[in-house]
């Protein structure tokens, strides 16, 4: 049977810390709310902004698929993994932290805001080896079509996937749309749910549910998703996860 | 129920991130954590205080988990024993309060 869960903009977790303000869909931190503690094993999907010149020390994480994409400016990454990088809009950042990692992430402008969505899986595997993956998007391939992002770890090792892989059969795609352009989006595996993410522009699903920036909506018990743009500029990020894990 | 101080043991491999976790968990008026790297001295700590939540994280594998959960149990049927993910402060507290909310426990409410 097919459910919808919506949670508009408006309603998710708020925090600011002056130089960090972050908007939660599910319980992070402070925000606790029982009722939004996660769409299957999506479980934080943060909207943040941090201000030039500062950012998050160096702190720990283990036993997460953690995937950052940033919408505005760029983050300089720093890991014990010995990466330091710099990801910026345009790009996907994707660490599984495995068995323990620390890392920072600090704006790299000294006086404009970055801001970016922060996204946690909960994994498949626990205690795998921590690894760091960058991917570059592609303004072509996902502009009126769905640029895939992330798919789950490739069974064959030379395998090269679209994106970039994590430790969970979860798929992300991308894309950006004219208006009234269409998108059929159908699951890649059975009993799947897909959680729906507005970034800009307004989106209306196959049930009539209009969709404005920031709006998620997390769908159960459908193989296929159709949607269409609502406005010009309209860009949506579709998570496509396990519901039980 | 009501107790004056919450203790939370955490058991993990990775000691740097359990210096973290202890540094997180006692930051909280009320709370107080114990981290530990192996299951033995996880009993031992066990034997000497009341854990209501044991954390395992950092390393822990889901069969020592499983094996931790049973020894523990033994000692005490009411722990709440889950692994905590994520490493550091985003789900800790959400994790923590949803167990205080599951079990009706208030952590400074008595002397």
């Amino acid at each position: 049977m097919s459910n919808t869960i919506l949670h508009k903009a408006a309603t998710r977790g708020h925090a600011d810390h002056g130089w960090l303000e972050s908007f939660q869909s599910f319980s992070f931190a402070d925000y606790y709310n029982p009722e939004r503690i996660q769409f299957g094993a999506l479980r934080v999907l943060n909207d943040d902004r941090v201000d030039g010149g500062k950012g998050f020390g160096s702190h720990p994480h283990d036993n997460m698929e953690i995937i950052s994409i940033p919408l505005e400016g760029s983050l300089v990454h720093q890991d014990n993994m010995g990466n330091k990088k710099v990801v910026g809009k345009g790009e996907v950042q994707v660490m599984s932290t495995g068995k323990g990692v620390f890392h920072s992430e600090y704006n790299n402008s000294p006086d404009q805001p970055a801001k970016f969505l922060q996204i946690w899986v909960f994994p498949n595997r626990l205690n795998v080896p921590p690894r760091y993956d960058q991917i570059q998007r592609d303004p072509v391939k996902e502009h009126n079509r769905l640029q895939q992002l992330i798919s789950p770890v490739p069974k064959d090792a030379d395998a090269v996937p679209e994106g970039t892989w994590i430790y969970q059969d979860a798929w992300f795609h991308i894309g950006h749309f004219d208006k009234g352009k269409k998108i059929a989006y159908e699951l890649k595996k059975k009993g799947n749910g897909v959680y729906l993410f507005v970034i800009s522009g307004s989106f209306r699903v196959d049930d009539g549910q209009t969709l404005d920036p920031r709006d998620g909506l997390g769908i159960t018990g459908q193989d296929a998703i159709n949607i269409t743009a609502m406005s010009d500029d309209a860009e949506i990020l579709i998570m496509e996860v396990p519901l039980k894990f | 129920m009501e107790i004056s101080t919450l203790h939370i043991l955490v058991v993990g491999r990775d000691h740097e991130i359990l210096l973290v976790v202890e540094r997180l968990i006692n930051s909280h008026e009320h709370w107080a954590a114990t981290i530990v790297t192996t299951d033995e001295a996880a009993l031992a700590a066990f034997n000497k205080q009341q854990y209501p939540i044991v954390f395992v994280c950092a390393g822990v594998t889901a069969e020592e988990e499983e094996t931790l959960r049973q020894r523990l149990s033994a000692l005490d049927p009411s722990v709440t024993l889950i692994r905590h993910f994520g490493g550091g402060s985003g789900l800790l507290e959400n994790e923590v309060r949803a167990i205080l909310d599951r079990r009706s426990i208030r952590p400074g409410k008595t002397n």
